[in-house]
């Protein structure tokens, strides 16, 4: 599966749209580690385990539409788009979408 | 002074609070920095540009998606600064450094791991910035600052 956020695939042709797939999660994290990123907010610096918990939550959001992707009998997605929001205390939806192809 | 310690706990606290917010942040702060500059000078050569690239036929080998970011909050002291800042209005230079910082740790992360995978420059780069954590939903405040930096990186085909 080819993923890009470009319009084509660079050096490829598009032979066949499908329309658009999407994927997204929604996590939270233990609350050991919600406790230590409040803990870390009084220092300032980097939340390690809130870009850990942000980067898997993200790559499930992409693995799910590449799977409806494959469904369809894609074998590229194009154009995809990151969305992040917070539902609740410590947990975050992550969202891709992007445009199914087929590409020679 | 025990005594004096005991009955004005919450200032104490406040003030313990804050000094420590002030080293451990502004140490933390130039760190980080130092780091970053360190690293942009490093991955100068690799080429991001954020518009969608045309590419010749046949110059392409592969390409693919990467992404990279960075969760960053700011310490106890300089979150007091932006809420007095609140009062009077103007820039916020607390939060000015901390959205400077991690956007640029975004797009190192990013170009650290398209370089990882043989890239020779990346096209169509996009930002996005979410705040999360426990403080996110609450009004006129700001607990941390996730940066998404993505794109597309190239592989060209080198003769």
């Amino acid at each position: 599966m080819i993923l890009t956020n470009v319009g084509s695939v660079p050096g490829k042709k598009i032979v066949e749209h499908f329309g658009i797939v999407q994927g997204s999660t929604v996590r939270a994290k233990h609350i050991g580690r919600d406790l230590m990123a409040g803990l870390k907010n009084l220092v300032g610096g980097e939340l390690k385990g809130y870009t850990e918990l942000l980067q898997e939550s993200r790559q499930e959001a992409v693995d799910r539409m590449s799977e409806q992707a494959r469904q369809f009998g894609a074998n590229a997605v194009v154009n995809i788009r990151f969305a992040t929001s917070s539902v609740a205390q410590g947990a975050a939806e992550l969202f891709a979408y992007g445009t199914a192809v087929r590409v020679e | 002074m025990f005594d004096v310690i005991l009955q004005n706990f919450d200032l104490f606290l406040f003030f313990c609070l804050a000094v420590l917010g002030y080293t451990c942040g502004t140490i933390a702060e130039k760190r980080h920095y130092k780091s970053i500059i360190r690293r942009e000078k490093e991955l100068l050569k690799l080429m991001v540009v954020n518009a969608e690239g045309h590419f010749a036929e046949g110059v392409v080998k592969q390409s693919f998606l990467v992404n990279g970011s960075a969760v960053i909050s700011n310490d106890y002291f300089k979150r007091m600064l932006a809420i007095l800042r609140n009062i009077f209005g103007g820039r916020v230079k607390a939060y000015e450094s901390l959205i400077d910082r991690s956007r640029r740790e975004a797009i190192l992360r990013m170009k650290q791991e398209a370089r990882a995978k043989g890239a020779h420059m990346i096209v169509n780069l996009r930002l996005e910035t979410s705040t999360i954590g426990r403080a996110a939903n609450q009004k006129n405040q700001v607990g941390s600052i996730e940066a998404l930096a993505y794109g597309t990186a190239v592989v060209m085909n080198r003769k």
